[in-house]
């Protein structure tokens, strides 16, 4: 996917992801305070804290659902703010949501297609006049969509519709829709909820096998600390919107503060 | 080109099919076989296919409740009439034979892109909104266009009264008398075919696909890189600009023109008929259009009970069905065919193993 159409950012000095004391509020309520991030190429960084935290209104200002209030970032050089969530899609930022969002109705493969819409080469003419640019557009990327799908073991659910897919696959394909749009940055909201541990394992597998393949920087929210240790290199905890730690998972486990934030002072 | 083994074949049983039917409507019209009566179902019918496919495409397959469709087909009718009478008085292909048809050809192209046009106008602010407010929104808007040609003397309306016959337009331009409407029977089975190929190879193709993912889930498909209000405008404008077809179909089959014919009722006929064949099937608008273009004329006779008749076959209808006819189900000949030649086999190889 990494070749088709992703704008790569051109000299390794820029960072991947520049977020410089992003912030946001809802009426009254600083919802996020001052959250800076920087990612490079490749890099997997932890975003963890107790509910309702701010962890995913962080995804949601990155995506641009939300307008952040003040801060801005930078994807690639590239300033996002105020941009529309279509469009930072298209520059490379992709997501998974903490309830899955599929299109429950379409079959797997045209999960997978819609994402790759902007890849598609044929305009409406050729739509409707199917001609020889519509009909190889189309097998191009039903090889690319079944590739894809390969990847997450999805290959012979092609044709299923995809809310009768299992819960563990479901979330796989939320995955690999979102890979499909060509993205370098993914962010991933919660992704072993609700799994077992087989199925943690698997995604675990999963997350390894795309990394290593896509090369891409993957932002991972998560309440499962098992998993988070596991595979994070950096972590970021924050607690009522504002980032109260950060560092290797070593240094996050003995964090007095993210002890505190998770179970309580004793005061 | 570069079209799989598999569709060349469905698409050659698809022309055949297609040329056959298209055959039979080209005898039965040029040689008057059918009653005038008949040939204005065929043409109503014509119309109810076409208006009830593109409204499919905004209610059925991009999700959102338009309800002002007939509005559109108002600006198509009145424009191409306006249009067609302009030409005859300018002496621009104003004869009969192959002028008339270029003529009507011409309206037909330009009724649909000035429709298309309101299409894009009316969509950018209406579909920011969503279920029933766009539903109210869009219904207003099909009154305002209604209201607004009705207010308009040049274009044959006669002020804010009850939107009575334009004696403007009467018998000028287009409004073919009954032996044209037969002869251009083929022509309008012609369009029709066009109108829902366009609407089904659009559903099947990249921008098919974003529309009905903006269905399924509005936010997901924004995740997905898809320009929510790009493809909602665009869909909304390309239905329009069928009904804007549809409606220069219409002007020319009725010999004058009435706003009051293509108000709100009219939209609700055609959102009835989306909803009766099922939301997100084009066979089942086809048959609907069909069906309850037929049903209501076979109940004029007997006008008072019409909607009484009409209204439980809906209820039965919600009772029972209620995905609509169809549901989402599409009907292809090659699979039927292949479905009844496996059926056939199956049962040879059954009767063999019980020999």
């Amino acid at each position: 996917m990494t070749e088709s159409g992703t704008m790569l950012c051109t000299d390794r000095e820029t960072p991947l992801i520049k977020v410089s004391h992003l912030g946001i509020t809802f009426g009254g309520l600083r919802a996020v305070n001052d959250f800076s991030l920087e990612m490079g190429e490749n890099e997997l960084v932890g975003l963890i804290g107790p509910n309702g935290a701010g962890k995913t209104t962080v995804f949601n200002l990155l995506t641009g659902v939300y307008t952040p209030s003040e801060g801005d970032y930078y994807f690639c050089g590239q300033r996002m703010n105020g941009k529309k969530t279509h469009q930072i899609v298209q520059s490379g930022i992709a997501r998974t949501f903490q309830n899955i969002r599929l299109f429950n109705k379409m079959t797997v493969l045209d999960n997978v297609k819609v994402a790759m819409n902007p890849h598609y080469e044929y305009n409406l003419f050729s739509a409707l006049l199917r001609t020889g640019k519509y009909w190889a557009g189309e097998a191009e990327n039903d090889a690319k969509a079944r590739e894809l799908l390969e990847i997450f073991n999805l290959e012979d659910k092609a044709d299923a519709v995809a809310e009768n897919l299992p819960y563990g696959q479901q979330r796989k394909l939320e995955i690999a829709r979102a890979l499909a749009t060509g993205m370098k940055l993914l962010l991933l909201d919660e992704p072993a909820a609700g799994m077992n541990p087989t199925e943690t394992e698997e995604l675990l597998e999963c997350i390894r096998i795309i990394r290593q393949r896509f090369n891409i920087s993957i932002l991972l929210i998560e309440h499962d600390m098992n998993l988070v240790m596991k595979i994070c290199e950096h972590i970021i905890v924050i607690d009522y919107g504002t980032t109260i730690a950060r560092g290797t998972p070593e240094e996050i486990a003995q964090d007095p503060r993210v002890i505190a934030a998770y179970l309580g002072t004793e005061d | 080109m570069n079209m799989p083994k598999q569709n060349k074949k469905s698409a050659l049983i698809n022309a055949v099919a297609l040329a056959v039917l298209l055959a039979v409507v080209a005898y039965l019209g040029f040689s008057r076989a059918l009653s005038s009566y008949l040939v204005g179902i065929f043409w109503l019918s014509c119309i109810g296919i076409i208006m009830a496919t593109s409204l499919n495409l905004t209610n059925g397959f991009l999700g959102q409740m338009a309800l002002g469709h007939a509005g559109f087909m108002l600006i198509g009718s009145y424009s191409s009439a306006l249009l067609s009478l302009a030409m005859v008085r300018a002496g621009i292909l104003a004869g009969g034979g192959a002028e008339q048809l270029a003529r009507f050809v011409i309206c037909l192209i330009v009724s649909g892109l000035l429709a298309g046009l309101f299409g894009i106008l009316v969509g950018i602010p209406a579909l920011r909104l969503r279920g029933d407010y766009l539903a109210i929104i869009t219904l207003g808007f099909g009154e305002i266009i209604r209201v607004v040609i009705q207010g308009i003397p040049w274009a044959g309306g006669d002020g804010l009264s009850q939107g009575s016959a334009s004696p403007v337009l009467f018998k000028t331009g287009l409004g073919f008398n009954n032996a044209t409407k037969s002869h251009y029977m083929l022509f309008v089975g012609l369009v029709t075919v066009a109108c829902v190929s366009a609407i089904y190879t659009f559903i099947r193709s990249r921008f098919g696909r974003a529309i009905i993912s903006i269905r399924d889930d509005e936010i997901a498909s924004s995740a997905s890189g898809i320009d929510i209000t790009f493809y909602k405008v665009t869909t909304f404008a390309l239905s329009a600009v069928f009904a804007g077809i549809a409606g220069s179909i219409f002007a020319a089959c009725y010999s004058s023109l009435n706003t009051g014919n293509m108000g709100f009722m009219a939209s609700v006929n055609y959102f009835v008929m989306v909803v009766f064949g099922g939301m997100g099937s084009l066979t089942g608008s086809i048959v609907a259009a069909i069906g309850l273009t037929s049903l209501n004329e076979a109940l004029r006779s007997f006008d008072e009970y019409r909607m009484l008749v009409y209204s439980i076959v809906l209820i039965l209808m919600m009772i029972f069905r209620p995905a609509g006819l169809l549901g989402t189900y599409e009907f292809s000949l090659s699979g039927t065919i292949s479905h009844l030649r496996n059926r056939i086999s199956k049962n040879k190889q059954e009767k063999e193993a019980q020999v």
